[in-house]
């Protein structure tokens, strides 16, 4: 039995829609904080001689940690899984992540991101029609170099 | 760090060590701040049990970045993880074990470097592959 596709041409004109962008930091607390909340042992984490000893510029950030935008109270943060079109889904779900490395990300990096909807999709699947979204933000350094690519599937169903 | 391993000491269909770590409220709540992902119920018992949760889950980030730790340890000092992704098809819940586990299922050499590509996973106790995905890393040779 065919479904409605609920993928509206709007929504189609989303597709590869780059973002302003984002200013992210990387500092050698975050980076920390980051490592212990994932229960790393490598110094590298923590000790800056040390990461320099192994070849780092300073702390590099443990894979998954890509930064912390620059939180401001009096500019809304609008949260990543709010769509700037409007589905007939009330729910939604983290589907998956991917990330790529190109190059080392170290704190005392600021890096500039950018965010695009790659691709929608539908499905239908054991709890019924849904929608996945693929966002994709890539990352530059302070040098211009994109040191990373970070793939976020979410679930509207 | 363990030993180092080398690209030419490891075979495609070898596991390398699992990791596991347990998803205590304490660690829900330093992955909280350590990410930035502040949504409750992560942490809050009742929030979550109000969205029709049976408790506090695991972030998907979270394990995420366990299997990101399960190739950084693998790889040692002289390794890189390239890339980490994964699915959340199951729910991991607090208190629980999350079992991370990887095994070899490419080697190549690309542009001067070792690569070697894995299937990856997180499981929970009752051994549910709640967390599939793919890992790439490159290693260095006993040559260089």
């Amino acid at each position: 039995m065919a479904e409605a596709s609920v993928i509206t041409d709007e929504m189609r004109a989303v597709i590869g829609q780059e973002s302003e962008p984002t200013t992210v930091e990387v500092d050698k607390t975050a980076v920390r904080m980051f490592a212990r909340a994932v229960g790393y042992t490598d110094l590298i984490y923590y000790d800056e001689e040390y990461a320099k000893s192994k070849g780092y510029r300073s702390l590099p950030a443990p894979m998954g940690f890509l930064g912390h935008p620059i939180f401001r109270p009096d500019i809304a943060s609008r949260p990543m899984y709010v769509m700037s079109f409007k589905t007939p889904y009330k729910r939604v779900l983290n589907g998956g992540t991917d990330i790529e490395y190109y190059e080392p990300i170290c704190a005392g990096d600021v890096l500039t991101s950018t965010s695009k909807i790659a691709d929608l999709t539908e499905r239908s699947a054991s709890m019924g029609p849904m929608l996945i979204i693929t966002g994709e933000t890539n990352y530059k350094n302070q040098k211009g170099k994109v040191v990373a690519r970070f793939l976020g599937t979410l679930i509207q169903y | 760090m363990s030993d180092q391993v080398y690209f030419e000491d490891v075979k495609e269909g070898q596991e390398i060590p699992s990791l596991t770590e347990k998803c205590t409220s304490q660690r829900l709540v330093m992955w909280a701040a350590g990410s930035g992902d502040f949504y409750q119920i992560h942490y809050d018992k009742d929030f979550a049990q109000n969205t029709g949760l049976p408790d506090r889950i695991a972030h998907g980030a979270l394990k995420h970045a366990l299997l990101g730790r399960l190739l950084h340890d693998w790889v040692g000092d002289q390794g890189r993880v390239k890339r980490v992704a994964c699915q959340y098809r199951g729910m991991d819940m607090v208190e629980e074990n999350i079992i991370c586990h990887g095994r070899i299922t490419k080697k190549s050499q690309q542009g001067g470097e070792n690569i070697v590509e894995l299937e990856i996973w997180a499981e929970n106790p009752k051994g549910q592959k709640t967390t599939p995905g793919t890992g790439v890393v490159s290693l260095p040779s006993r040559g260089q």
